[in-house]
């Protein structure tokens, strides 16, 4: 009976192209916005994955990467007594203002790496040498930095430009995931980074620390936890912490979830009304298969068959539109836009909620159905 | 005064034996009586006829020999199975394996092709599609529908329809055909060529006919007619008695 069930669907071409437009728009939608999502909460925590190191040692009470509390100097020597500490390095963070040629002002976000050791240092460069950080008056800048600061035919390797009207020279252009707030990021060394920013009495922004072999993060964030009084996260953990603290402060959770709650109510209500209608339609029919010696059994497995068989064409169709829409909208990182497997995976099992639950509606009222109803005009 | 329609010739088998069979509607003061002690008998090869005004309960009583129905009371046995003790799944198992069903307005599956609706039942008893669909269309082609097996019900006429709907009722190769006013959503020229052919096909010794019916056309195609009034058999014509 499979193939006569197919065939029902696919016969009726008005109601299985309303039910495949409305599985493949609810698809789409949940994808594309969960995607967006998604990319959004990793470029929140960029500041974190784009440095990538194991754990970040900064003050107890800090909410989220782009909240620098300041720290003393001295945390990086106190950092390193601990046991387990195989290096401990100085990172410096902060939003500074670089001066364009044409006298207009573009916030940066300036990071300082140990100059020995340049650890956190992008790992993609595209022009130019980053180890050249070390040379007086280099930074590196971001493709959005090259971007915002005049553009590629200006902004070059060796143009120079200012910081807080200071002289900065462009020894390298690397490409890092942007950030949340999509200010672009200039590096350099953390001794002239702290020559970029006004007079403070702290300007030690984090440690990155790394732990020795058998030694775990988690374990070396808890031990300089108790040793230090400092607040020490591994890299996963911090950017969890980042992306709670989005998430409460921003409503962003709140906006998303909502539309992708509306992917899946449009979808439900357009699966549900086509099926039922699909079913009361051919109520006569379906009651003439009980009459003749179809069980119910064998109708629900029809009703699945066509409802997954459905779903499963508008999953396919809408994931690839929402790729399509990834792909072409967020050309070159434009949007953030990741379209992850456990965001598939999730969406899969919805649209499958989607599909059980209309079938469900339609099963309910077979079972119901007397064949009876076949001899009644 | 109610007749029984039952037989006591030693030379028939009988198909379907019914007895004191009452079926009623509703509760309290909106309870209606359908059927009111119906006895009758069919035998195999016969076609039976079961007339009478609307409301009489003829389809009532088709309904619950065919197991589609719960009597309130009485017995039904159909080839010595008593129909009443067997549970809602091994009366559908019932129904599947030893009855065929015609009703009124065909009930095709508008979206498959004559061949396909024709194979219907043996798909349900899990027979592959492939022979099922051989099967079907040579009833099909028996009924003089061998040209129009790929057709849609949308694109046959009503005569057509109706013929593949016999068609579908005949494949699976049942005991037992009931059929609902076969020929009442069709012209008086049509409804007799259907019938004529329904005998023709339709008719063998190890089955029988029950069809219920308004029209007094199809009479002839009758062995026995039984008049039904009020839930109760009132009078049985053997073919070729004087119409009252």
């Amino acid at each position: 009976m499979n193939s006569i069930a197919l065939k029902m669907l696919f016969g009726d071409r008005a109601k299985y192209l309303m039910l495949l437009a409305g599985l493949t728009f609810s698809t789409m939608l949940i994808v594309q916005q969960g995607s967006i999502f998604w990319g959004l909460m990793m470029w929140s925590q960029s500041g974190i994955s784009n440095i990538n190191v194991p754990v970040w040692v900064t003050d107890p009470h800090i909410n989220q990467v782009e909240e620098v509390k300041p720290l003393a100097d001295t945390a990086v020597n106190i950092v390193r007594s601990v046991p387990g500490v195989e290096w401990a390095v100085p990172l410096y963070k902060g939003v500074q203002r670089a001066r364009l040629a044409d006298g207009n002002f573009q916030q940066i976000s300036l990071v300082g790496l140990d100059a020995a050791t340049l650890l956190g240092r992008p790992s993609v460069v595209i022009a130019g040498d980053i180890q050249n950080l070390r040379i007086p008056e280099a930074v590196a800048l971001d493709q959005e930095a090259v971007k915002r600061l005049g553009g590629p035919t200006r902004m070059q390797v060796g143009t120079v430009f200012e910081i807080n009207d200071q002289r900065a020279r462009v020894v390298a252009i690397v490409d890092v995931q942007k950030s949340f707030q999509n200010i672009p990021f200039v590096y350099t060394t953390y001794q002239r980074a702290l020559s970029y920013t006004p007079p403070e009495r702290r300007k030690l922004s984090f440690v990155l620390v790394n732990p020795v072999e058998g030694v775990t993060p988690e374990a070396l964030a808890k031990r300089i936890e108790h040793e230090t009084e400092l607040g020490a996260f591994t890299a996963e953990a911090f950017g969890w912490k980042t992306i709670s603290w989005v998430l409460e402060h921003t409503g962003i959770g709140v906006n998303f979830g909502t539309t992708v709650l509306l992917g899946f109510l449009v979808g439900m209500a357009i699966a549900g009304q086509t099926f039922y209608l699909f079913t009361v339609e051919n109520l006569k029919q379906f009651g003439a298969l009980k009459a003749i010696g179809a069980h119910t059994g064998m109708l629900a497995r029809m009703i699945l068959l066509q409802s997954f068989t459905v779903g499963i064409i508008g999953y396919g169709i809408g994931v690839g539109l929402a790729t399509f829409f990834g792909l072409t909208a967020g050309k070159g990182g434009a949007l953030p836009y990741m379209e992850t497997w456990p965001l598939l995976v999730g969406v899969f099992i919805a649209l499958l909620g989607i599909c059980g639950i209309s079938s469900a509606i339609s099963i309910r009222k077979l079972a119901k159905l007397e064949p009876a109803i076949v001899f009644r005009n | 005064m109610p007749h029984s329609a039952s037989l006591h010739d030693s030379d028939t088998q009988t198909l379907v034996h019914v007895r004191g069979i009452t079926k009623s509607f509703g509760e309290g003061e909106t309870r209606i009586s359908v059927l009111n002690g119906v006895d009758l008998d069919v035998v195999m090869g016969e076609i039976l006829l079961l007339v009478g005004p609307s409301g009489s309960g003829k389809t009532t009583l088709l309904s619950v020999i065919g197991g589609i129905l719960d009597a309130d009371e009485g017995e039904i046995h159909i080839e010595g199975q008593s129909i009443a003790n067997l549970s809602p799944s091994a009366k559908t198992r019932f129904r599947r394996d030893n009855l065929g069903f015609v009703f009124q307005q065909y009930n095709l599956l508008p979206t498959l092709t004559a061949g396909e609706n024709a194979a219907v039942p043996l798909l349900i008893r899990g027979v592959p599609k492939k022979p099922a669909i051989a099967q079907a269309a040579d009833m099909l082609t028996k009924l003089g529908l061998g040209e129009r097996i790929h057709a849609i019900p949308s694109r046959l006429s009503g005569g057509e329809q109706q013929r593949v709907a016999i068609a579908r009722a005949l494949v699976g190769e049942p005991r037992l055909l009931l059929c609902d006013e076969p020929t009442a959503s069709l012209d008086g020229d049509t409804g007799h060529k259907v019938l004529e052919q329904l005998q023709r096909v339709g008719r063998q010794s190890d089955r029988a006919m029950i069809i219920v019916t308004h029209d007094t056309r199809v009479f002839e195609f009758g062995d026995r007619i039984v008049h039904m009034d009020d839930g109760v058999i009132h009078m049985v014509q053997r073919h070729g008695d004087k119409a009252p």
